[in-house]
Parts: structure tokens; C-alpha cells; sequence
């Protein structure tokens, strides 16, 4: 096997796993905004927990898709234009999603929020689905004909697969969610969270377990197999903490069974980056999607260097927020009238008497002292 | 319409409207960095509020930049995936290293000075921001070099019909990223110019209009204060009366900078996309002269029926030599170099569906590139222009009552951004029908090019096409619309609506929040209302 193809199948593979563990659980704040919070409060302490960082979670899903480019042309090129439907959708998810997060405070209205907080849980949940499909379908296959374009319209690449792929993140990043706010949070929030943790982990964990079984019967290795009874046993593990009160531990056992998982999954699919479900000669794969060495070397040294960076300053962002989040850190809603002296006539000014959200909450100083 | 056209409209409508936060974002960043550290250097209570009021604002705009930003990021495979196997050796990689590089940095660090008031010490949070500015300096940095290889490519070799990176070095030096990241940069200056310098008239007037400051027989402004309004107090004037100076400033400084880069840009273009230049002067034949006006059907691609109505002979071989006479090639002879070099048809490929074979027109839409030229020149030029007024006017520290005025230069605020759009769609539609523009240097790298209507997915239908350009447009125009409101309504609110903290210490004076940026325990941003 060539040597900076592989690397760079395995760089992937770890830009998605660290993609899934971060914003895992953002996206799972995101779908617990409607199903687990239960007043405006609530969803602040939720947003709260990943103000800070969300954004940067998301650059792993930039960065994955970037180095796919970068490294596998043709896998970017045909993984793309093969799901552009379901992509689309993923786009216009993660749009709201983002605006959502920044405008939901900035006018003080119970309409604006609740609006804004429908965006934040449904565009969370379809781009978390959106993403497990299409990472399930390079993994399964797709309908590709020898030069990697999808034949069979529009819907073609649709199947049993991508619905469980999708689920199966969702899923994850609900289970993850529970478990960031349990370790995150305090007060009433945090014991609801391990409670319903403790319920949920055990069967939402089982599609991304099937995901990951179905791929290993495709084309799976004894390391693999073993990687998804590593899995599993990281599970009960995270459960076992969990119910133990030791929250980061439990958190980190997720981990572990996260990082088991797609590393089955990517390892099994190994070399192949696209099966074609059309003719197996036009499989797409590490030697004949890949960038040149000369490019896959330099982007080697940049990544070498830059990705321990970036992981270190994000670490010590988690560190410099690390404080619980609990209700009474925050703050009261803040009304404010434009800077207009009383006596204008505010007829010419449409907007003028609209109170506006002092502090929004996107822009709070997370509790602290 | 077909794929092609679709796909084309879909790129520059996104594309555009991404860069419409884009130079606000870089703009305002550096902006409000430096003012911050102007409060971190001075204490003065009139920059922490400064970098309140102009923050907030950069923040409402940033989220738009990244939201669509990451349709920016998909589009190249999803709409032109033969395009993304084309390039993905070369193009790639700025793509993947603006991701790990700026992206990264950007977003980590903008979150922990959002949130990192309270958090960090006082350096360290000032630290944070410019670490976020200079990460979006690099991001521009990136897409630039990738943008600039489709303009010029260079550092390649052709192996199996596809271009290979041989000399990254080449990819990442290209003269012609050198010229257009200072060259944009600048551009988006131009808008936060404009942005203070409308934004601070607006309440400079205000003041004045409800009765708050009084203007001295002798045109002198005294500041008052308006007890019941918060932030309205006199240190209010200080805000405003500043933002407008430097807004101005840096739009003239802006406006200097685009010049003198854009000077070279042209001379680049010059060389390596002459048939740009051409069409950016709708100049048919070989000639010196650099058209103000012209007139005829610009839109028809033979130029016989173009007349100039105005010319100034010399200017253009002073753009593109640097001389008064070198003749440069028009419209007319360039065509029949290109239709030798570069053949007459699009190949015969079934990829290409109906576009197959199809003839190559070489000659970019004139009244596009033509128009578009002279609206980034002439909005910039007109907004600089409008800044050193705005100085002159403002000399004794009052704006003038009259509402129309004051219109004015909130509108004025538009100018640079059409002058940053215009830019890009003449530089980007004045390189059809090459989505990668040949590179006509002599040392052998001529045949890497690639016609725009080779580069669509071949696998993606006209109708799947045009559901995300309705679904996406839609969604950009009310996003566009809400983003809008928003600014007003935080512009309308003043400081205060930044800093809630003076809702209830407006009576007071000022010694409130001159606390010095030492100490960070204390509620710089805390609620207490
Ligand atoms: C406020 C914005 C602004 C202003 C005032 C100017 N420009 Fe500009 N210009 C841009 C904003 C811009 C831009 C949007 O940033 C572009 C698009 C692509 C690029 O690199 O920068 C651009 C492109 C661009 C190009 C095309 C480069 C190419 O296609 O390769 C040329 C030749 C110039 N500019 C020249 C000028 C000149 C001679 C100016 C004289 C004053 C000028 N620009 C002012
Ligand atoms: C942000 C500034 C940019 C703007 C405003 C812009 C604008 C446009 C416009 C208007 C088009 C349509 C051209 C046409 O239909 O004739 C276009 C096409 C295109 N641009 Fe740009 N562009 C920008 C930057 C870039 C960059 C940085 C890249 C590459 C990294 C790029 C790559 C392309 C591609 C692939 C197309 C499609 C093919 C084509 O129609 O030319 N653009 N762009
Ligand atoms: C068509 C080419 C382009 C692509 C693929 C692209 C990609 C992106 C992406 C993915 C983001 C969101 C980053 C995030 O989530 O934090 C973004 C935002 C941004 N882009 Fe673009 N962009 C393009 C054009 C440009 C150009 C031409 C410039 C500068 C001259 C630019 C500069 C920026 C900046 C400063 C932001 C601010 C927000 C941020 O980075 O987070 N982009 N872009």
C-alpha cells in the first residue's frame, strides 16, 4: 500500500472522528433545546455550556471536508456531487444552525427566541443525520459509474444505509449531549441530564454499533471486529461511571467508544473510499482518488505541525471555560430603547419601540466568579 | 437553462453575497483591535466603548460570513466536481490550509474573546482578538492563492491530462496573489471606513438633532448629555466624533492602498489574462487610449458596434506598462491568438452533454467587465473622496443638522461594497470562458487551462441544480434582510446597547467605566440591570 495515501486515509478518518466527539455534542445541545430544556433558563444554561466553542467544533467539519479535497480529489469530487440533495440540506441546517446560536438573544421577544430555538434543535438534528448518511454511503457505496459520477437521478444514492448512518449520529450526538451536560452543568440540570443518560445511552448507541456491524459484514477484519468489541465494552464502561456520578470519566469512555467505532468503520472501508455499488472496477480508492506525493507530503508537514497546535489551543479553550454552567449564573434578559431623546416623534422610525435584548446570550461572559 | 448556466449563477450569487460580510469582518476586525488596544494602552473609558459598540456590530456580521462560508466550501464538489478532479492536486491544498491554518484559529479565538472578558487577563483577551484578526488575514491569504491559480496557474506539471503541484513554493508565492491579497485587503478597509464613518455621523447628528450637543455661533461643538437616555451622556460625543475620524482615515487610506496595488494588478493582467484587460476596456482594437466612456452594444461579443465617446490617450499603456505608448492588443487581434492557441471547440467529450463541441467564445460579456471596472474604481474613488469631506466638514466636531446629509452617509456605507462586488465579478467573469485561465508565460506552462463549461458536475441535474440556487437564494435574501434589522437595531441603541452597564450609571460620570483594563475581575461585561 502506498504509504502517504494511507496516512492521509487515516487523517481523515481522524478529522471526522474529531468532528463527531466535538460537535457530537453540540449537535446534541442543539436537538435537546426543544426535548430536554423546559424554559428559557434552561436553554441558556444549554447554549451556554458550548457558547464558546461551537464554532470551532465546526471548523473540524470544514477541515474533514477541506482535506478530502486536498488529498482525494476525486473522492471529494464524487462523494459530493453524488449526495448534493442531501448536502444541500446539511448546508441550509448548519446556515440557521449558526445564525440561530449568534441572533436567538439579540431581540428580547418570546416569538424571535422560540423561532431562533426551532432552528437551533432542527438544524442540528438534520445536519447530524445529513452527515451520518453521507458518511455511511462512502462507506457502504454509491451508485458510480467509471468516472465517478452518480448515474440514477437525483435520489439514487438512497437506502437502508443512509437512514442508518443518520440515525445512528443523531442518535450519538444526543447521547454525547447528555453526557457533556452532565459534566458541564450544575444543579437541577445536571442530575436530569445523567438520568436521562443513563436511559438513553444504552439504546441510542446501538445504530451507530449496527452502522459499524453492517460495514464490518461488507468487508471487515479481524482488527476491525475487534475494534467494535472494544466499542462495546467502552460502553458499559461509560454507562457504569455514569451511574457512578463520575461524569468525565463516563464522557471519556463515549470517547473511546466513538473513536472505536469509526475506526472500525474507516479501518474495514479500507482502501476503498467509495465503493461502487454500479461495478467494483470503479470502486474509488486510496491509490486512484489520491493527490500527488509531492502534494500529499507537503500537506503532510503542515498537518503534522498544525493540527497538534490546534488541538492544544482548543484543549485550553475547554480549560479557560471549564466551569459548571447552572441557572443562576444567568443573567436577566435586558430590554433597551434606542438612544433617542424621548420627545422625537418616533413615528419615522419603525423599529424604535421594539425593545431590544440588552445582553444576548451569545455574548455573555460565561458565569464565572 | 441549462446546468452550466445554473451552476454559474448559483457560484456567483454565493460567492458574492459571501464577500459582502467578508470585508466587513476583516475590515471592522482590525478595526476594533486596534481601538481595544488603544484602551488597553490608555485606559479610556471612550475605547472600551468603542470596542463594545464596534464589536458587537463585527460580531452580528461575522456569523453570516461563517454560515455562508461553509457553502462556499462544499460548492466546488458538489456543483463542479470535474472542475474539483481537475484542480484537487493544486487548489486543494489552500483550501485544506486556510481550514487548519485561519479557520481554526479564527473561530477558537473569537469564541474565547467573546466569552473571555471575565476569564482571561486583560493582554491575554486583547490577545485573543488579534490572534482572531490576523487568522482572517490568513484566510484571505489562502483563497486568494487558490483564486490566483485559476487566474495564473503556476508551480505545475501536466501528468495524465491533469495539472500536478511541482513547486508549492510557486503556488503560494504566484505574483498574482501577492498583488490581489494587499490589494483586497484594502478593499474591505474601505468598508469599515465607511461603515464608522456613517454609523458615528448618524448619532453625531443625532446628538445634534435632539438637542443633546449645541453648536457656538463659531461653528464650535459643546457637548451636552440627555440624563434619561443611557449612554447619552458626554462621553458619548467622544465615541462618535472619533469612530467618524478614523472611518474616515481609514477610507482614504483604503482607497490609496487599492490604488496602488490595483495598479499593479492591472500590469499583471496585463501579461497574463490580456484578453481581461481588453474587455475591461472594451477596447476592440490594438490602442494607448483609456476609454471614460463608452458607448454602443457593450453586451454583443464582436466589438465592432463599440464606440468611445471619451478617451485619454496614454492611460491605458499606463496601466498596463507603465508608459504612454506601448500599444496594447484590443478585443480584435487577441481573438485569433486564443482561438489558435487554445482551439475553437469545446472537445467532443460525452461529459460535457449537450456542451460538447460547442463553440468557445473568448470575448468575456463587455458590458460586465467594462462597467464592472469602473464601478469598483469609481465607488471606492467616490467614497475616499466623501471621507475627506466628511474630515473637512467635521474639522470643528459637529456634523451638520441637515437630515439629508446624514442619509447620505449611512447610504454611503454601500459604496465600498459595491466597489469589493464589482471587483470580483469583473475579475471573475472577465476570466470566461476559462474557469482556469491559461498562463500564457513562455516557459511552458501554457496548456493548463480549463473552459468554465468542462467544469460542471456531470452528474448532477439542471433541475437538482436549480433547487438549491431558488433554495439558497431565498434563504440569503431573508437572512440578508434579518442581519439588516439587527444592525440597525444595535445602531439605534447606541453604546448602551452593547454595554448595558450604562443603562444604570448613565447619571453618573464617566469614572465609572475608566476602571483601568488591570482589573478584569471586576463586571467589564456582567449584567446588572
Ligand atoms: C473597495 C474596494 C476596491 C477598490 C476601491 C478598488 N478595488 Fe480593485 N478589486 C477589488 C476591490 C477594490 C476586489 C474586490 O478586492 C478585487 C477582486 C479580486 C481581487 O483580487 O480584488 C479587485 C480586483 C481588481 C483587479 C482585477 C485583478 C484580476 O482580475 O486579476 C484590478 C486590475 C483592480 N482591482 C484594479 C484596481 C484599481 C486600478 C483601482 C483604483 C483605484 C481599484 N482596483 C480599486
Ligand atoms: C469572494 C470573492 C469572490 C467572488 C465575489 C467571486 C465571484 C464569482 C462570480 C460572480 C462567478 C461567476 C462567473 C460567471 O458566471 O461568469 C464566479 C465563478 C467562479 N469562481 Fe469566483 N469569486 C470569488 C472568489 C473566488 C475564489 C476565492 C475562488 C476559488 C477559490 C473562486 C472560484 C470560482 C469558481 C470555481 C467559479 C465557477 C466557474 C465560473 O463560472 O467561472 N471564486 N465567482
Ligand atoms: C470561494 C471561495 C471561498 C471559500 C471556499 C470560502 C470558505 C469559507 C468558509 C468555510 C468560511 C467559514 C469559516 C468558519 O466557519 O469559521 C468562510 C468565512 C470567511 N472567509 Fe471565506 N471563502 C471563500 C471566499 C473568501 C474570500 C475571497 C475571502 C477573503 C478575501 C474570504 C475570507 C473569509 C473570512 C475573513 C471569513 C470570516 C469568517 C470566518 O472565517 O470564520 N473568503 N469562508
Amino acid at each position: 500500500m502506498e504509504l502517504l495515501p494511507t496516512i492521509w486515509f487515516v487523517a481523515i478518518a481522524v478529522l471526522w472522528t474529531g468532528y463527531l466527539f466535538l460537535e457530537g455534542f453540540d449537535l446534541g445541545i442543539g436537538m435537546l433545546m426543544k426535548l430536554f430544556a423546559r424554559n428559557d433558563t434552561d436553554r441558556r444554561v444549554l447554549l451556554n455550556t458550548i457558547g464558546p466553542v461551537w464554532d470551532g467544533n465546526e471548523v473540524w467539519l470544514l477541515t474533514a471536508a477541506g482535506a478530502t479535497f486536498a488529498a482525494f480529489p476525486l473522492w471529494y469530487a464524487s462523494l459530493f456531487s453524488a449526495l448534493y440533495l442531501p448536502l444541500l440540506v446539511v448546508l441550509v441546517a448548519l446556515i440557521f444552525r449558526a445564525v440561530a446560536f449568534e441572533y436567538r438573544g439579540k431581540v428580547d421577544s418570546e416569538r424571535w427566541r422560540t423561532s431562533w430555538d426551532w432552528a437551533i434543535a432542527i438544524g442540528s438534528f438534520t445536519a447530524a443525520f445529513g452527515i451520518g448518511a453521507a458518511l455511511a454511503l462512502t462507506t457502504t457505496g454509491l451508485p458510480l459509474d467509471s468516472n465517478g459520477d452518480r448515474t440514477g437521478g437525483a435520489f439514487a444514492w438512497f437506502n437502508g444505509y443512509a437512514v442508518l448512518g443518520g440515525l445512528a449520529v443523531v442518535a450519538f450526538a444526543f447521547v454525547q449531549a447528555l453526557a457533556f451536560l452532565a459534566l458541564k452543568t450544575d444543579g437541577e440540570i445536571r442530575h436530569r441530564a445523567r438520568a436521562w443518560f443513563l436511559v438513553a445511552a444504552p439504546v441510542a448507541l446501538l445504530p451507530l454499533i449496527a452502522w459499524s456491524v453492517a460495514v464490518q459484514l461488507l468487508h471487515g477484519e479481524t482488527w476491525t471486529w475487534l475494534l467494535v468489541a472494544v466499542g462495546a465494552v467502552a460502553v458499559v464502561l461509560a454507562l457504569r461511571f455514569g451511574r457512578a456520578g463520575a461524569e468525565g470519566r463516563s464522557f471519556a469512555f463515549l470517547g473511546v467508544f466513538l473513536v472505536a467505532m469509526t475506526g472500525s468503520i474507516f479501518g474495514a472501508a479500507f482502501p476503498v473510499v467509495i465503493p461502487s455499488t454500479v461495478d467494483p472496477a470503479f470502486n474509488l480508492t486510496i491509490s486512484n482518488a489520491s493527490s500527488s506525493d509531492y502534494t500529499l507530503g507537503l500537506m503532510s508537514i503542515v498537518a503534522a505541525v498544525g493540527l497538534p497546535l490546534v488541538i492544544a489551543y482548543q484543549a485550553w479553550t475547554y480549560w479557560v471555560f471549564r466551569r459548571r454552567v447552572s441557572a443562576s449564573h444567568i443573567p436577566p434578559v435586558h430590554s433597551f430603547l434606542p438612544a433617542f431623546v424621548s420627545k422625537t416623534p418616533a413615528s419615522n422610525e419603525p423599529v424604535s419601540n421594539e425593545p431590544v435584548s440588552n445582553e444576548p446570550v451569545s455574548n455573555q461572559t460565561a458565569p464565572g466568579s | 437553462m441549462d446546468a452550466l448556466e445554473i451552476a454559474r449563477w448559483q457560484f456567483g450569487i454565493t460567492t458574492v453575497y459571501h464577500f459582502m460580510m467578508v470585508p466587513l469582518t476583516i475590515g471592522l476586525g482590525l478595526v476594533v483591535a486596534v481601538i481595544q488596544t488603544l484602551w488597553y494602552r490608555t485606559g479610556k473609558a471612550e475605547y472600551l466603548r468603542m470596542t463594545k459598540f464596534w464589536g458587537k456590530l463585527f460580531l452580528i456580521n461575522f456569523i453570516m460570513g461563517v454560515a455562508t462560508g461553509i457553502v462556499q466550501e462544499f460548492q466546488f464538489g458538489m456543483a463542479w466536481s470535474e472542475y474539483s478532479r481537475f484542480v484537487g492536486d493544486v487548489f486543494g491544498a489552500p483550501l485544506a490550509l486556510e481550514a487548519l491554518l485561519a479557520f481554526f484559529v479564527e473561530s477558537t479565538f473569537l469564541g474565547l474573546w467573546i466569552f473571555g472578558w471575565k476569564q482571561l487577563k486583560a493582554g491575554i483577551h486583547l490577545a485573543c482578538l488579534w490572534v482572531a484578526v490576523i487568522g482572517s488575514v490568513f484566510s484571505a491569504y489562502f483563497i486568494i492563492v487558490a483564486n490566483s491559480w485559476m487566474q495564473h496557474p503556476v508551480g505545475v506539471e501536466m501528468v495524465n491530462g491533469r495539472p500536478v503541484m511541482t513547486d508549492a513554493w510557486a503556488v503560494f508565492t504566484n505574483n498574482t496573489a501577492l498583488v490581489a491579497v494587499p490589494h483586497t485587503l484594502f478593499g474591505a478597509l474601505g468598508v469599515a471606513g465607511a461603515f464608522l464613518l456613517g454609523i458615528a455621523w448618524y448619532h453625531l447628528w443625532r446628538r445634534r438633532h435632539d438637542g443633546i450637543d449645541t453648536v457656538t455661533g463659531a461653528g464650535r461643538l459643546i457637548p451636552g448629555e440627555a440624563p434619561d437616555v443611557p449612554g447619552r451622556d458626554r462621553g458619548d460625543y467622544t465615541v462618535w466624533i472619533r469612530s467618524l475620524r478614523i472611518g474616515a482615515v481609514v477610507a482614504m487610506i483604503s482607497f490609496a492602498g487599492t490604488a496602488l496595488t490595483g495598479d499593479l494588478q492591472g500590469k499583471l493582467m496585463f501579461e497574463q489574462q490580456p484578453m481581461k484587460m481588453a474587455a475591461a476596456e472594451a477596447a476592440c482594437h490594438d490602442g494607448t487610449g483609456f476609454s471614460v466612456l463608452s458607448v454602443g452594444n457593450l453586451g454583443s461579443t464582436s466589438c465592432d458596434d463599440i464606440v468611445a465617446v471619451i478617451e485619454v490617450p496614454g492611460i491605458l499603456s499606463f496601466l498596463a506598462k507603465g508608459d504612454f505608448t506601448t500599444e496594447v492588443k484590443g478585443v480584435n487581434s487577441l481573438l485569433g491568438e486564443y482561438k489558435e492557441k487554445y482551439g475553437t471547440n469545446l472537445p467532443d467529450n460525452p461529459l460535457y452533454g449537450e456542451r460538447a463541441g460547442q463553440e468557445i467564445q473568448y470575448v468575456p460579456v463587455m458590458e460586465v467587465t467594462y462597467w464592472g471596472f469602473r464601478m469598483m474604481i469609481g465607488f471606492g474613488g467616490i467614497a475616499a473622496f466623501a471621507a475627506l469631506l466628511a474630515l473637512w466638514v467635521t474639522r470643528k466636531g459637529a456634523v451638520p443638522q441637515s437630515p439629508w446629509l446624514m442619509r447620505l452617509a449611512v447610504f454611503g456605507i454601500l459604496a465600498p461594497f459595491g466597489a469589493n462586488a464589482a471587483g470580483w465579478i469583473f475579475t471573475e467573469m472577465g476570466r470566461q470562458p476559462f474557469v482556469v485561465a491559461p498562463n500564457p508565460d513562455p516557459s511552458g506552462i501554457d496548456q493548463v487551462f480549463m473552459f468554465t463549461a468542462a467544469a460542471v458536475s456531470p452528474g448532477v441535474s439542471a433541475a437538482e441544480l436549480m433547487s438549491s440556487l431558488v433554495v439558497l437564494t431565498a434563504i440569503y435574501a431573508v437572512l440578508l434582510v434579518v442581519e439588516v434589522r439587527l444592525l440597525v437595531k444595535y445602531v439605534r441603541g447606541g453604546v448602551a446597547s452593547a454595554m448595558p452597564e450604562l443603562a444604570h450609571t448613565a447619571k453618573k460620570s464617566d469614572t465609572d467605566d475608566t476602571q483601568g483594563p488591570g482589573k478584569s475581575g471586576d463586571d467589564v461585561l456582567a449584567f446588572a440591570y
